[in-house]
C-alpha cells in the first residue's frame, strides 16, 4: 500500500507504547453491531499502472472539447489557458497547503488572496471583493441573501436573463427562509422590463451581464432604479473575460457584483469545480460571506498577510453567522490570478476583442444558413440563435454531435417547460475558434436545419 | 542575524505585489492583433479605456508565484498534524489522471452521449461512497462540508414539510460542534438548541432525550466528535432521535477513522456529508476547491437535490429536472458537481481498495493513540484512550508557565512544524488537537514526539519569553492580527489614490 509508511513491525512497536493488543482494540467504543470485521466485497488495492488504465478507459469514452469544432457557452467557457499556469499549481506548497490559518507559514497563499481581491476588486469595478466562493451559482445566491440582510427586506427578483443554474440555485437557497424569490421567465430577446416590478419590500434585483442568451446592458438606469426604491442591484457576470470589453458593472452602479470565475485559469473539468468571484461597496463590507485576506505588519513592523474580519464567519458566530461557507476556493483563485497576472491589463482588453471578434465573426457566417436568426441586439461572445419554428434545437445538437461537432446548448436543456424555446440554440466562440471550425458549424448546421 | 542590504534570507525573497512591479507594455502571452470589426455587437455599454491591471512578462509571473510558493507550508514540506483535517499525502497519480484531455477538456453541457466516460467516473464514486456508508444513495453536487451539511438539512426539512410536519424546526447541535452546523441550520430556516457533553466528552443521552420533542427537526452530530472520541451511545442516541419523529444528521469530517470499519448505515444515521479532500485525499489547495457528497437514507433519498446519475435505457444519464417519484429540494449549484475533485477521490479509492481504504483508517487511528500515549506524561490529555484519528489535550500542563496554546503553537513553526489545531474543540480550555493521519511514518511521529516533549519541557521551565518571540525564523514573525481588523486594508491602491 503505497501511500502507507508504517510496516507490521512498527504498528506491533506502536501498540506495545499504547499498551494494546491490536489495532480492534482502538475500536472498542464501536458498538459490537456496527462493527465490520472483514473488508467490505468492493475491488482491492491497485498500482498505479491499473488506475491509470482504469481512468484512460473512461476518458476514452468521451468526446473531449479538443477533438471538435466546439461552440458550447452557457455559463463554462473554453480559453486557453497559458502552460506556465498549471506548472505552478503544481507546486506542492500551493496544492498542498491547508487554509492559511498559520500566517507566518501561509504568506504565500495570503499574498496570493490579496492580489486575487484586488484583481477581481478592479475588473468589476467595485471596493472590496472576498478570496472566492464555491462557484458563480452559490455567490449569486450569498448576494441574494446578503442584499436582504442590507435592506432588512425579503423580495429578491430575478431576471429571466440570469443562468437558470444560478436562479435554481437562489431559489433553492431560499427555499426554507424569510426570504423569497421571484424568477422572471427566460428572456431570450433581452427585452425584459424590470420597472414596476421593483417596489418597498424589493431586497435586491438580480441582473446577469451579458444575459444568459447574450444580450449587454447599460445597467445604469435599473441601478439608478433600485436605489430610489431602497432596493441593492446584484450583477452577475458569468464570462469575467467580458470584462475587458464591456463597462464594468461596479462604474454602472451595481451594490453586488458576483461572477463565474472559471473563464480564466480552470479550463472546462466537466463544469466542476468553479470559482466565485465577489465583490461589494466598501460600507457592506461586513456584511459580505466569505473568507478574507488583509494586510498588516508584523512584530518587527515588516509588511504581511492574514486572514481577517472572521468574526463575521461560522467558527466564530456560529448560527449567527453572514453565511454558513468556510471555505474559498484557494486553488481555483490562484489558477484565476495568475492566468490574469499573465494577461495583464493590455493583454485582458485584447482577449475580450477576441472573443467578440470570434462571436461577431460566427454571426456572419449563420446569415448563410436559411431561417436562422441571431436574437439578442446585443452579445459578448456568445448568443441565442432561433433555427426555425419547426426545427428541434436538441435534435440538432444531437445530429451534430454524431459529426463530431459540439454545437451549443439547446435552451430547452435548461427550460423543458417553455416549448416556445424548442427551436432556440445557445452558440459562444471564444479566441480558440478557428475559421474552418465555424465553416464545418456552418455547414453541417445547412444539413441538419 | 545581521541584516542583508536586499533585506531577503537566502531563499527567502522579499517579493512585491504585482501590482508593484508593473511595467506598462510587457506581456506574458502571446495573442494575436485582433482585426478591426466589421461587426461591432457591444450594445450600450462598452468599455472605455483599458482596465488597471499590471503588465508583466512570463519570467516575472513564473517567479512571482514560486517564491510566494516558497512562503507556504504544505503536506509535501512536512508534518501538518492538524486536527480536524485529515491532512494526508496527496497522491500525484490523481493529479495525473485529472488532468487527460478526455476528462478535463469536457464540458458539462455535452450531449450526454459524449460523455459517458465523465458520467462513468461520477457513478463510479457514488457507488464506492454508498458501499462503504452502507446508505442507498447519494448527493454528489455538494462543493464542500459545509455545503453538504445544508444539502443534509435541506433534505430533512423537505422530508418533514412532505409529511405535513413542517412545524419541526428546532436543530439539536452538541456544543463541540464545528461552526458550520449551527450555520447551516439557520440557512434552512432552523433555530438551534445546544446539548452538552459529558464529562467523558461524549453527548448527554439524558439531556438529549429531554431535549427532544414534536418540534425537533433533527440531530447534527458529528461522530467520531470533535474530540476525537467515537459516541459510544450513538445507536441509541439514533433510536431516541427516530422516536421522537425527527431525523439524524452526521458530519462526515472524520469519517477517515471508520472508513471501512464501520457502517454509517448500521448506526442509525439519516444522512452524512463526506469531505472528499480529507478522506479521500484530494488536495487542500491552500483552501478549496474540496467536495461534499451526502449520503441519504431511504427516507430521504427522494428529496436528494438535481442533478444526478441514473442508469436508464440509453446508458448513463444525467438528470438535471423533475423526474417521476421523485422530490428534489432543489439545485445546490451550478453544473454536476465538483468534477475535477471526483476524479482525484476515485484515483486515490481505487489505489487504495477496500483493503487499503481500511487499513487507512486503523493506521490513522493507531497513529493518532500513539501520540496520545507518548505525550499523555507531558502534556494534559483532555480525555482517556483510546482516541479515534486525533488526540486532544488541553492547557493544563502549561498552567503558571505563562506559555499559552497561541506560543506553543507557534514555537512549532520554528521547529519546523505546521501548528496542531489550535482552541477547537472549544469545550475544553486551550485546546490542542493533533490529527496525525495515516500517511505519516513511525519515524515522523516519534520525532514529533520529541520535539513536543521538548518544548513542554522548555514551557515548565520559564522559557515564557521565548515562547512569545516565536516563530523567529519564518518569513515573517506574528502578524498584527488586530490591526488587520480595526483597519481593514483588502485590496492594494495606487498611492495618488
Amino acid at each position: 500500500m503505497r501511500y502507507l509508511p508504517l510496516t507490521e513491525s512498527d504498528r506491533r512497536a506502536m501498540l506495545d507504547v499504547i499498551g494494546a493488543k491490536s489495532v480492534d482494540e482502538l475500536f472498542r467504543d464501536v458498538p459490537p453491531s456496527a462493527r465490520l470485521d472483514q473488508p467490505l466485497p468492493l475491488p482491492r488495492h491497485q498500482g498505479e499502472m491499473e488506475v491509470e488504465r482504469a481512468f484512460t478507459r473512461m476518458a476514452g469514452k468521451n468526446l473531449s472539447a479538443g477533438c471538435a469544432p466546439f461552440f458550447i457557452g452557457a455559463g463554462v467557457y473554453r480559453h486557453h489557458i497559458p502552460a506556465a499556469v498549471d506548472q505552478l499549481l503544481l507546486r506542492g506548497e500551493f496544492l498542498t497547503a491547508y487554509t492559511p490559518y498559520q500566517p507566518e507559514v501561509s504568506q504565500g497563499t495570503l499574498q496570493v488572496l490579496f492580489e486575487f481581491q484586488t484583481q477581481v476588486a478592479t475588473i468589476t469595478g467595485m471596493d472590496v471583493a472576498n478570496a472566492s466562493m464555491y462557484d458563480g451559482a452559490t455567490a449569486t445566491a450569498e448576494a441574494a441573501i446578503m442584499a436582504c440582510r442590507i435592506t432588512k427586506r425579503n423580495k429578491v427578483i430575478v431576471s429571466g436573463g440570469v443562468h437558470p443554474h444560478y436562479a435554481e440555485t437562489v431559489e433553492t437557497s431560499l427555499r426554507y427562509t424569510e426570504m423569497e424569490a421571484d424568477i422572471l421567465p427566460p428572456d431570450p430577446l433581452g427585452l425584459e422590463d424590470m420597472i414596476g416590478r421593483v417596489d418597498s419590500k424589493t431586497a435586491c434585483v438580480v441582473v446577469q451581464n451579458p444575459g444568459f442568451f447574450g444580450t449587454v446592458r447599460d445597467l445604469r438606469p435599473l441601478a439608478a432604479l433600485c436605489h430610489e426604491a431602497g432596493a441593492l442591484l446584484v450583477v452577475m457576470v458569468a464570462e469575467p473575460t467580458s470584462l475587458g470589453l464591456i463597462e464594468s458593472p461596479g462604474a454602472m452602479g451595481a451594490d453586488i457584483v458576483v461572477c463565474e470565475g472559471q473563464s480564466l485559469g480552470m479550463g472546462l473539468n466537466f463544469g466542476g469545480p468553479g470559482l466565485g468571484l465577489f465583490a461589494t461597496r466598501e460600507k457592506y463590507l461586513r456584511q459580505m460571506p466569505g473568507r478574507l485576506a488583509g494586510q498588516t505588519v508584523d512584530v518587527d513592523g515588516r509588511r504581511g498577510w492574514v486572514l481577517t474580519l472572521s468574526t463575521r464567519e461560522q467558527h466564530i458566530r456560529r448560527e449567527k453567522a453572514t453565511s454558513n461557507i468556510c471555505t474559498n476556493s484557494g486553488l481555483c483563485a490562484l489558477a484565476f490570478s495568475i492566468h490574469l497576472t499573465m494577461l495583464g491589463g493590455t493583454g485582458f482588453g485584447r482577449l475580450a476583442e477576441l472573443n467578440h471578434l470570434a462571436a461577431t465573426r460566427l454571426e456572419q457566417k449563420l446569415r448563410a444558413v436559411k431561417g436562422v436568426r441571431v436574437l439578442p441586439q446585443s452579445y459578448y461572445n456568445e448568443f441565442a440563435v432561433h433555427l426555425g419554428d419547426e426545427t428541434d434545437a436538441a435534435a440538432v445538437v444531437d445530429a451534430l454531435a454524431d459529426k463530431g461537432i459540439l454545437a451549443g446548448v439547446p435552451a430547452s436543456r435548461f427550460y423543458p417547460s417553455f416549448p416556445e424555446l424548442k427551436s432556440v440554440l445557445i452558440l459562444a466562440a471564444t479566441e480558440t475558434n478557428t475559421e474552418d471550425d465555424m465553416d464545418k458549424l456552418v455547414a453541417a448546421l445547412k444539413e441538419a436545419v | 542575524m545581521s541584516e542583508t542590504i536586499s533585506g531577503n534570507r537566502a531563499l527567502q525573497i522579499e517579493e512585491k505585489l504585482i501590482f508593484e512591479m508593473d511595467n506598462p507594455g510587457s506581456v506574458a502571452i502571446d495573442l494575436p492583433e485582433p482585426a478591426p470589426f466589421d461587426l461591432e455587437r457591444l450594445g450600450d455599454a462598452p468599455r472605455r479605456g483599458p482596465v488597471a491591471l499590471p503588465d508583466l512578462s512570463e519570467p516575472q509571473v513564473v517567479r512571482h508565484y514560486t517564491r510566494l510558493s516558497q512562503k507556504n507550508y504544505g503536506i509535501d514540506t512536512g508534518f501538518y498534524p492538524l486536527g480536524s483535517c485529515t491532512m494526508k499525502h496527496n497522491p500525484r497519480l490523481s493529479e495525473k489522471v485529472a488532468r487527460l484531455p478526455g476528462l478535463a477538456d469536457l464540458h458539462p453541457l455535452q450531449p450526454q452521449k459524449t460523455v459517458q466516460g465523465a458520467l462513468e467516473v461520477i457513478d463510479t464514486l457514488a457507488h464506492w461512497l454508498k458501499e462503504l456508508t452502507g446508505m442507498p444513495a447519494v448527493a454528489m453536487s455538494p462543493a464542500a462540508g459545509a455545503h453538504g451539511e445544508w444539502c443534509g438539512l435541506m433534505a430533512i426539512r423537505a422530508a418533514h414539510e412532505d409529511k405535513g410536519e413542517g412545524h419541526r424546526r428546532r436543530v439539536l447541535v452538541p456544543e463541540s460542534a464545528h461552526g458550520t452546523n449551527p450555520a447551516s441550520a439557520a440557512m434552512c430556516g432552523y433555530t438551534v438548541d445546544p446539548i452538552p457533553a459529558l464529562e467523558n466528552g461524549r453527548v448527554d443521552l439524558a439531556a438529549l432525550k429531554a431535549k427532544l420533542g414534536p418540534d425537533v427537526a433533527a440531530l447534527m452530530l458529528t461522530n467520531p466528535n470533535t474530540c476525537g472520541l467515537f459516541e459510544t451511545e450513538i445507536v441509541e442516541i439514533a433510536a431516541a432521535v427516530h422516536g421522537a419523529g425527527a431525523y439524524f444528521y452526521c458530519d462526515g469530517a472524520n469519517f477517515n477513522a471508520i472508513v471501512g470499519r464501520v457502517k454509517i448505515a448500521d448506526l442509525g444515521i439519516d444522512t452524512m456529508h463526506i469531505n472528499l479532500h480529507k478522506t479521500f485525499s484530494t488536495p487542500h489547495g491552500g483552501g478549496g476547491p474540496g467536495a461534499g457528497p451526502t449520503v441519504l437514507s431511504a427516507a430521504l433519498a427522494p428529496f436528494a437535490p438535481v442533478p444526478y446519475v441514473v442508469h436508464g435505457a440509453k446508458g448513463l444519464e444525467m438528470v438535471e429536472g423533475k423526474r417521476d417519484g421523485a422530490k428534489p429540494f432543489g439545485r445546490v449549484k451550478g453544473f454536476h458537481g465538483q468534477f475535477g475533485v471526483f476524479i482525484r477521490a476515485l484515483a486515490y479509492i481505487l489505489s487504495m481498495g477496500s483493503d487499503g481504504l481500511r487499513q487507512a483508517s486503523s493506521d490513522a487511528v493507531l497513529n493518532a493513540n500513539y501520540l496520545l500515549a507518548s505525550l499523555k506524561d507531558d502534556l494534559s490529555a483532555s480525555f482517556e484512550g483510546p482516541c479515534m484519528h486525533e488526540a486532544l489535550f488541553d492547557d493544563r500542563f502549561l498552567k503558571d508557565t505563562g506559555v499559552t496554546t497561541l506560543d506553543f503553537a507557534k514555537a512549532m513553526i520554528d521547529e519546523g512544524y505546521h501548528p496542531m489545531t489550535m482552541y477547537f474543540p472549544l469545550v475544553v480550555h486551550g485546546a490542542l488537537l493533533m490529527e496525525p493521519t495515516e500517511t505519516e511514518s513511525k519515524e515522523t511521529l516519534d520525532q514529533y514526539i520529541g520535539v513536543v516533549k521538548g518544548l513542554a519541557a522548555k514551557a515548565k521551565a520559564g522559557a515564557a519569553d521565548e515562547f512569545k518571540a516565536a516563530p523567529r525564523l519564518t518569513p515573517r514573525r506574528r502578524l498584527d492580527e488586530t490591526l488587520a481588523a480595526r483597519t481593514p486594508v483588502l485590496r492594494w491602491k495606487p498611492a495618488a489614490e
